[in-house]
């Protein structure tokens, strides 16, 4: 599996997002739960809640310490990933996979033009041409 | 000298750490790897089979001659009058004030010598304090930065020295210090530690670090051990409730709130002995206590809530990996540090649930 995944779209503070016709899953990056390390503890916005755009939705623990996750785009949250509360390692395991964090109903789907592409996003991270992160 | 720039030191292993690939961090003045493959695997690596650390960066202290042991029975809060050649103990250096200077461990490594090792941190004003108080017929000799330390922790630490040494490690008791060689390096080993699992601790001249490192890395390596960085080690120490100095215990906190008065022979004299004689008849009015958080992290500096009042701040807290809780010491009212007690931590401005435990939070299996 590719660390950045070619069919996603980035912010620059590593969250990820997969827009599918008004509702869109957000998550955080292969390179985020690399430097995080272990995640331990996840905390979510309810259903219902709004989130805006490059402000803070929740935040992960990891052994270390506490990040912030920011929502790289804005909505109501119509779902949040109760499972990667329950298991938050699934952030570290599978990123990109069970270990999303919560989806929104877009509310301004230009703000989508704001993020970042997979070649961008690989240059922010300084990864060249696919090889690993860090 | 003083207008020389601050450098990080380095120990002997630091070309070790980089091959395995560790991530560096400052500490106490030296660059030390914080974790190689993570931290949560390291921590159970170190439970369940075995873990080896480069601790170089402690401090070790030697007291010569006939003066010796007094002179560290007087400076030290533990019994080490008592301390027999080839026993350990550990102990608090104190002040007049009755509070922490530092926590220590003292090797009696022979008839008229004695070992001491202090934090890292502390090292130049423990020295300080030491040479203040140095009794009659005693040599002090500080051998911090030439002497190494590897520590080998988990239950098949003990397998795994015994065959790189000629000392008789299996029948090293617990806190007990020999001497022989490991990997053919001339070296002091002690079975103590601050993981709470079996282990023993190896100090070495620097210029032999990297041989014996490898040796007892190779000889682990079928037994699944491996390389163990700081984070592991504050994960395993919480679990097993051992004090870290400058986050749980500092000079403004005495051994009695500390949980720390085992520690502490109020039948000899030594340095803060009234102090903290006084402390205990009065009974302390803060006390540090063991909590479990529903709900969130607690981490160093966070305020302890009680029925929505600050009533103190947490030391030290984190995931615990082999608990599979979030665990945290703090200092609380002694009312409030009684087990079973319903408190809340503060975390990101929100009052989250925690209750009392008793600690350790974590024993090993007998």
């Amino acid at each position: 599996m590719s660390t950045v995944p070619d069919d996603l779209q980035y912010s620059k503070e590593h969250e990820w997002v997969r827009a599918d016709g008004d509702v869109a899953t957000i998550g955080i990056t292969h390179f985020a739960q690399e430097q995080l390390g272990d995640v331990v503890f996840v905390e979510l916005p309810e259903k219902g809640a709004t989130v805006r755009q490059f402000s803070s939705l929740g935040v992960v623990e990891s052994v270390k310490a506490a990040s912030d996750i920011y929502a790289p785009i804005s909505g109501e949250v119509v779902e949040r990933n109760v499972k990667v509360m329950e298991k938050p390692e699934l952030v570290n395991t599978a990123p990109y996979g069970d270990g999303w964090m919560i989806k929104v109903r877009l509310a301004d789907k230009g703000e989508l033009t704001q993020l970042l592409s997979p070649t961008d996003y690989r240059s922010h991270i300084g990864e060249t041409a696919g090889a690993g992160g860090d | 000298m003083a207008t020389e720039a601050p450098t990080m030191r380095r120990t002997p292993l630091y070309d070790r750490h980089a091959e395995l690939g560790a991530k560096m961090v400052p500490f106490a003045g030296y660059e030390m790897p914080i974790q190689y493959e993570g931290i949560v695997a390291e921590h159970r690596a170190v439970r369940g089979r075995a873990g080896l650390f480069d601790l170089s960066h402690m401090g070790e202290f030697f007291f010569k001659g006939r003066g010796a042991g007094a002179t560290l029975d007087r400076l030290i809060s533990s019994d080490i009058a008592g301390l027999a050649v080839g026993q350990a103990r550990y102990g608090l250096l104190t002040n007049e004030r009755g509070t922490i200077v530092d926590d220590v461990i003292v090797y009696r490594i022979s008839e008229g010598e004695y070992m001491v090792v202090v934090n890292a941190a502390n090292i130049a004003k423990d020295r300080a304090h030491v040479l203040a108080r140095l009794g009659e017929d005693v040599a002090f000799d500080d051998r911090s930065y030439g002497t190494a330390l590897v520590a080998i922790q988990g239950p098949r630490a003990v397998e795994i020295l015994a065959s790189t040494t000629d000392a008789d490690v299996r029948t090293l008791p617990a806190f007990g210090v020999t001497h022989g060689r490991v990997a053919g390096s001339r070296a002091t080993i002690a079975r103590t530690g601050y993981t709470g699992e079996d282990g023993f601790e190896v100090f070495v001249a620097n210029a032999e670090a990297d041989k014996v490192w490898d040796a007892l890395l190779g000889a682990g390596r079928e037994a699944g051990m491996k390389p163990i960085g700081l984070g592991a080690r504050d994960t395993l120490r919480l679990e097993a409730r051992f004090s870290l100095y400058g986050n749980d215990i500092d000079e403004t906190t005495d051994p009695i709130e500390a949980g720390l008065g085992w520690t502490c022979k109020l039948d000899k004299e030594f340095t803060g002995r009234d102090v903290i004689a006084a402390k205990k008849a009065a009974g302390p009015k803060r006390k540090i206590a063991g909590l479990v958080i529903q709900g969130g992290v607690g981490r160093h500096g966070h305020e302890v809530a009680h029925e929505g009042d600050v009533v103190g701040r947490v030391t030290s807290g984190t995931y615990g990996p082999t608990v599979e809780k979030n665990i945290a010491l703090a200092y609380v009212p002694t009312p409030l540090s009684k087990i079973g007690t319903a408190l809340a931590v503060r975390i990101r401005g929100k009052d989250v649930p925690a209750t009392v435990v008793k600690t350790p939070f974590y024993r090993r299996p007998e």
